[in-house]
């Protein structure tokens, strides 16, 4: 068996910077991770080789920069690593995202056939969940987004079996393989890197794919593919109104003064607040 | 766009891009309604109200485009997609639309839109429906901005100006599409107002018989285990909110928010950093990437009120912020500074309230008593 992860590197939004003068953001500096949600994929793609034996590689389009995120992987137990770097491909929205990686895993593919394709539920940076689908649709795969679970998986009757989150509940489904699977967060945890892997990441050559090596048709990669194109960059509008500064000397002042205002302001919340507590003094309280 | 915004931190001119000659036949404003077990997701209902507002500036006709199984069940939500403001209701019915599944509904929703051509197609940005645009965006090779918080018409090309936060805290960004046709946007659940609801108002039914076939969907439904409702937060459709961020500092802390909440029956809401941090289950953070909300009464404890808290809560009536930083970005938009520390201003708002409902009560019950007595 052979599965593919989809990976991104990603800056930590945790540390990102605003530039307070020119309201730009500051890339300098900030340190990358493994976009969060992609770890989920990879664990549970390790399991299955756990279980199976299954070899796992994964992938990133993205600058040279993100090998490091690669190699990180092959020290979680990968097998192998392709980056997929080529300056035509800067610029992408999900769309062309979509095709570089489509075409990419079509090579893969080609050379040693794919089972099951993982990608991340979406992107801490992109955050548009996107991604996934599009190589499922290009792929002509079957596409199982926000898997929870894969109660069974049987790669020689081509079988899979998936628990999906769905709006209200949980959709249990039967699909075939080759298929897309898009993990949900919180389903488990990556494991540490052993000491074997890790040498061994750090040793191992990557893969480098570019244009050619993916035939890239150049109309649909990069800023040339992508018919979204981000026309304006703006900061939030002030409110015509600035908050009103409670005045008091302690906190307790603070806190009366507050209800008074808020009360006041508006005169229906009293009563709507009042309401609400009765409704829920019959419910009973759940928390 | 992932990657579009990585290259976008300053304003761009707007990029120059003509809408090939084919793509001018496009036209109208569709929303994808979007139901599961016999219940319509009120987003569906919330991008009508957005949707007429983009036909009406545009001069096209608002459809609202329903697919289901066959049965009476399906057919009468066709009334109440015209009593919230479309002109129309396309409505596709099939065995094999009985239970959403990406393949079946893929192949249907790109057979209409190429039989009648929307310039724009909505979606919300729940599970179902970004499963779905994704899938029909790639299909048709057409453009798609998730999770809008804003939607607009540019009067000078008809093109749909999708806005959205873009990372880094403090920036939004508008995205066009001006090479593809349909212009296509998903918008989280609260984030539209829920627009007023007309009973009367008819719309055209427009039937289309899609051409599919169960033995050709690989994918099968074995089963469906709805939620327990009960132990779930519901964040989004709360009335009475208390959030904490970062500022509460440690875990014991944000005991304090809950201690509030408890109070005002509130529902504990929390910062990205806090849910990070542990002290609060992801299925409570507000913002971008958590719930969006529209509560009667926000209280934000500990939170700056950066873009992405702000544009999951900002649609509350009222919010008040408890900062140490009178400077935080919060009371750019919030409407009561509480001006100190949380471990300080919660316990005493939480008190001042519990005093305050408690006179209320008494108030109410000696009105009650009194209306009493004059009845005898
Ligand atoms: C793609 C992306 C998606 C995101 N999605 C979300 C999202 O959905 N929701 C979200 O919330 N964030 C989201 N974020 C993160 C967001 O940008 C901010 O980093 C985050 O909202 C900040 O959380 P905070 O206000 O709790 O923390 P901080 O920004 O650190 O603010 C803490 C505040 O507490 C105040 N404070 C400190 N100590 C005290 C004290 N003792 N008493 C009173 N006040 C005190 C400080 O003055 C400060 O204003 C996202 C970021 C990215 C990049
Ligand atoms: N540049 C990329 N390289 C590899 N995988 C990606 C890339 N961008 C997105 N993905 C995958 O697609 C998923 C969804 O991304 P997004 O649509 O950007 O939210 C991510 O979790 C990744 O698994």
């Amino acid at each position: 068996m052979h599965i593919a992860v989809c990976i991104k590197q990603v800056p930590d939004s945790a540390q990102i910077r605003v530039h307070p003068v020119t309201n730009t953001i500051m890339r300098q500096g900030v340190p990358t991770i493994i976009n969060p949600y992609d770890l989920f994929a990879l664990e549970e793609a390790l399991r299955i080789k756990d279980e199976t034996g299954a070899r796992i590689t994964v992938l990133t389009m993205g600058p040279p920069q993100a090998e490091e995120a690669l190699r990180k992987c092959l020290s979680f137990g990968a097998d192998d690593a392709i980056l997929i770097t080529d300056k035509v491909f800067s610029g992408a929205d999900t769309l062309a995202t979509s095709y570089v990686l489509a075409a990419a895993l079509k090579a893969l593919d080609a050379q040693d056939p794919l089972d099951l394709i993982f990608t991340g539920k979406q992107t801490i940076d992109g955050d548009t969940a996107q991604v996934g689908p599009g190589i499922a649709i290009r792929l002509g795969h079957q596409l199982l987004t926000y898997v929870s679970k894969i109660r069974e998986l049987d790669p020689a009757n081509r079988h899979i079996v998936v628990e999906r989150r769905a709006e209200g509940g949980v959709q249990v489904l039967r699909s075939a393989l080759p298929a897309v699977v898009t993990m949900l967060e919180g389903t488990n945890e990556i494991r540490f890197a052993g000491m074997p892997d890790m040498f061994r990441a750090a040793r191992q050559e990557l893969k480098r794919w570019n244009r050619d090596d993916i035939a890239a048709d150049l109309t649909q990669v990069g800023l040339k593919g992508s018919p979204t194109v981000v026309a304006q960059v703006f900061g939030p509008k002030p409110k015509a109104i600035k908050a009103l500064r409670i005045e008091g000397d302690t906190p307790e002042a603070i806190a009366e003064a507050f209800i008074d205002k808020l009360f006041t302001d508006f005169p229906q919340l009293e009563a709507a607040l009042l309401e609400h507590l009765d409704q829920l003094g019959q419910q009973g309280v759940t928390q | 766009m992932s990657d579009a915004l990585d290259t976008a931190a300053k304003p761009i001119k707007k990029p120059k891009r003509v809408l090939p000659e084919r793509f001018k036949s496009y036209k109208g404003v569709w929303v994808f309604i979007e139901h599961e077990h016999g219940h319509v997701h009120p987003v569906s209902w919330e991008l009508l109200g957005k949707g007429r507002e983009l036909a009406d500036k545009l001069g096209v006709e608002l459809a609202g485009v329903l697919m289901g199984g066959d049965g009476d069940e399906i057919r009468a939500i066709t009334a109440e997609v015209g009593a919230h403001g479309t002109d129309l209701c396309y409505l596709a019915q099939h065995p094999v639309l009985h239970d959403y599944r990406n393949q079946s509904y893929t192949l249907g929703m790109t057979e209409l839109v190429n039989t009648y051509q929307p310039e724009i197609l909505l979606l919300g940005a729940t599970t179902q429906g970004r499963d779905l645009a994704g899938s029909v965006a790639t299909t048709l090779l057409t453009g798609l901005t998730a999770d809008c918080t804003g939607l607009d018409i540019d009067p000078s090309d008809r093109s749909l100006l999708s806005s959205r936060p873009t990372f880094g805290g403090s920036l939004m960004c508008t995205i066009v599409n001006l090479a593809t046709r349909p212009q296509m946007a998903t918008v989280r659940p609260r984030v539209m107002p829920m627009p007023a609801r007309d009973p009367a108002r008819p719309a055209r039914v427009v039937e289309h018989a899609l051409q599919l076939d169960e033995s050709a969907i690989v994918t099968k439904v074995l089963d469906f285990i709805p939620d327990a409702r009960a132990d779930k937060p519901q964040l989004p459709f709360a009335d009475f909110i208390v959030s904490g961020g970062r500022g509460l500092g440690k875990p014991e802390n944000f005991q304090l928010v809950a201690e509030l909440a408890r109070t005002l029956g509130a529902e504990v809401g929390a910062s990205r950093p806090a849910v990070h941090a542990g002290w609060a289950d992801a299925e409570r953070q507000v913002g971008q990437s958590g719930k969006t909300v529209r509560p009667k009464l926000y209280i934000a404890a500990g939170i700056s009120g950066a873009v992405q808290h702000r544009v999951g809560m900002e649609g509350a009536d009222a919010i008040a912020g408890i900062n140490l930083d009178p400077g935080a970005p919060l009371f750019d938009f919030a409407n009561y500074a509480l001006i100190g520390n949380v471990t300080e201003l919660l316990p005493a708002l939480d008190k001042a309230f519990a005093r305050r409902l408690a006179t209320a009560r008494t108030q109410r019950a000696q009105a009650h008593e009194e209306a009493d007595r004059g009845e005898v």
